[in-house]
């Protein structure tokens, strides 16, 4: 074991065994190059963070959070205002959107992974759920405004931006829901009918509590693509200046108030879509944190 | 800790008279029975005789067991006798375990599988219309190769599970969970982290934890697909002790690659070979002195 032991018969034996000169530089280039590739992917992400950090860390402050957006933009910056309303408003479109889109996706996913199998039923909504998945977002927006704006002869409405967004969630909820689903082992479901467990108590008390943790990461993916969406929300919930309570108005949200604000030509203002979009960044965060901490402590128990 | 002979002799004659009173065309299989305790209060009467005999006969009446189009069981009649222990030997791939899957319905879990035939538990057909399979499977209880406790569960709710599921937790929870443990030869091992998650056992206690598992449930027949494979000899001794006690309250099916280990436990042994029944009869008599030669050639370890 140690280094100097190797008296010199065994060495020239040893030597059969020894890696070739040529092997080594491959196995060197490989590595290289997979090695930068890693970089590279790391260097966007890590300009990504030092740029919201650098341009939105001044514009916060405490009036930033607790005042709404004044639409004040050619004067001074003390006047422009904070986004509160856009903060809440986000919370808010999102939480309805996820209230529609988790616990139908879940519905689907145990559908497919534990009744639809694969007849030919399943794999239709299996395959409708991909091309679902590869739908611009804007099309969910206009999907809805053409529905239930122009359709209904209304106007905005906050409720309308969530079912927008909720249609964007399903099927990454779907997916990955479907993808934990399939990794719970067959055995368990097994042992759980052979114990003369009904199926949907073999669903309910077995198969989800173990897929829980899986299923609490895609739908947290779900979650932090819907709360960035511009687009689905333009012409559905549109914008507000105002913090607005009432789903069924127009409501203000982190990214439309960014890509309003970021077009503006005023300095102060363009700052606050930084300062908005690392809130909306730091958001996502908690929320990720959050939900780790919960389904890891409802693992144990 | 051994099989003393007159049980088994006495379980023999028993089970006739059961199914003689109880045989009425009602396929559910005795709800009645849920209510009774699993331990019951020690009888007057001698130690091992007062147990609860739940034990039935159950009996495979040309059964045919399909994946898709490939037929894996070919036509077995086959009788297991109440409160005895029946070894099922035979190579990989011979329909072992196929066929045990097919008398507690488990068989057509698996898609495009399915059955043909009769087996009657208790002279009742399991596969008759009117059945319910959550029913079937409440009077038969099923331990598989590996040890599979819930995850997400404590070693406490994991013997529970088996009484919620099947919506038999009212009650004396704690009671039925404590003698469904001591049942399984492992309270005296566990009764202080029952709250501790049941997959942190060892192999062997996982396995005798979901022995317990199903014996909360109080089945009438427990069927054990090579359940110690996956173990060492030491946890694989323990639950040979446990099957020749268990014997006395259910029938025991065992599906066994290991001939010691039928010759051990199994009052009766049948071999199957390509999916048919080859043998069946007293164990000793399929070891020692086999009437169908390519038994004997199996059991002397020619092939197989």
């Amino acid at each position: 074991m140690s280094s100097q032991s190797p008296p010199s018969p065994p060495s020239r034996e040893l030597s059969r065994f020894a890696v070739s000169p040529a092997r080594k530089r491959k196995d060197r280039l490989a590595r290289g190059v997979v090695l930068a590739c890693t970089v590279l992917a790391l260097i966007p992400l890590l300009l990504i963070v030092y740029y919201l950090l650098r341009k939105g860390l001044s514009s916060w402050s405490i009036s930033f959070f607790t005042t709404d957006p004044t639409g004040n933009t050619f004067f001074k910056s003390s006047s422009i205002g904070g986004i509160k309303s856009a903060i809440l408003g986000t919370i808010e479109i999102v939480a309805l959107a996820s209230l529609i889109a988790v616990p139908t996706g879940v519905a689907i996913a145990v559908w497919l992974v534990e009744y639809g199998k694969s007849s030919w039923f399943a794999s239709l909504v299996r395959f409708f759920v991909d091309v679902l998945t590869g739908v611009p977002s804007i099309l969910f927006g206009l999907f809805i405004y053409i529905v239930l704006i122009i359709g209904t002869g209304s106007t905005y409405a906050a409720y309308k931006g969530s079912l927008a967004l909720s249609l964007l969630m399903l099927p990454v909820v779907i997916r990955s829901a479907e993808v934990i689903l399939l990794l719970v082992p067959g055995a368990l479901r097994e042992s759980a009918l052979a114990l003369g467990a009904p199926r949907w108590r073999v669903i309910f008390s077995v198969v989800l509590p173990t897929a829980l943790p899986g299923m609490v990461t895609g739908v947290l993916l779900a979650i932090a693509r819907a709360a960035g969406e511009t687009a689905p929300l333009l012409f559905t919930a549109a914008a507000t200046l105002k913090t607005n309570f009432n789903l069924g108005q127009f409501m203000n949200s982190l990214p439309v108030q960014i890509y309003s604000d970021v077009t503006s030509p005023t300095t102060a203002v363009v700052n606050r879509a930084w300062g908005a979009a690392l809130t909306l960044v730091v958001m996502i965060l908690l929320l990720n944190l959050i939900a780790r901490l919960v389904s890891r402590r409802s693992r144990l128990a | 800790m051994t099989a003393d002979g007159p049980i088994s002799e006495t379980a023999e004659v028993e089970p006739e008279e059961l199914v003689g009173k109880d045989a009425p065309a009602q396929p559910h299989f005795r709800p009645t029975r849920a209510d009774e305790p699993l331990t019951p209060a020690p009888a007057p009467a001698g130690a091992a005789a007062a147990e609860a005999r739940l034990g039935v006969s159950v009996k495979l009446e040309k059964l045919r067991a399909f994946y898709g189009a490939a037929e894996q069981v070919k036509g077995i009649d086959l009788d297991f006798n109440a409160n005895e222990v029946t070894a099922i030997i035979g190579p990989s791939g011979c329909g072992k375990s196929t066929m045990v899957r097919c008398i507690n319905r488990m068989h057509e879990e698996i898609p495009g599988a399915h059955a043909e035939g009769r087996v009657l538990l208790d002279g009742h057909d399991v596969y008759d219309a009117s059945v319910d399979v959550v029913a079937v499977r409440r009077a038969i209880g099923m331990v598989f190769q590996k040890p599979n406790p819930f995850p997400t569960m404590s070693v406490y709710d994991n013997v529970a599970a088996g009484l919620r599921l099947s919506s038999r937790g009212r009650g004396d929870l704690h009671v039925k969970v404590e003698a469904a443990l001591r049942s399984a030869g492992l309270w005296d091992e566990v009764s202080d982290r029952l709250t501790e998650p049941g997959a942190g056992l060892s192999g062997g206690q996982q396995q005798r934890l979901c022995i317990a598992r199903s014996l909360a449930v109080e089945p009438e027949v427990i069927l054990m697909d090579e359940p110690c494979s996956a173990l060492d000899p030491i946890a694989t001794l323990k639950i040979e002790e446990l099957i020749d006690q268990l014997k006395r309250r259910v029938t025991i099916v065992i599906v066994t690659h290991n001939m010691q280990q039928a010759a051990r436990v199994a009052d009766r042994t049948a071999f199957m070979l390509g999916g048919e029944l080859v043998e069946v009869g007293a164990t000793q008599e399929i070891f020692t002195n086999p009437s169908d030669p390519r038994t004997e050639e199996y059991v002397t370890g020619k092939f197989g």
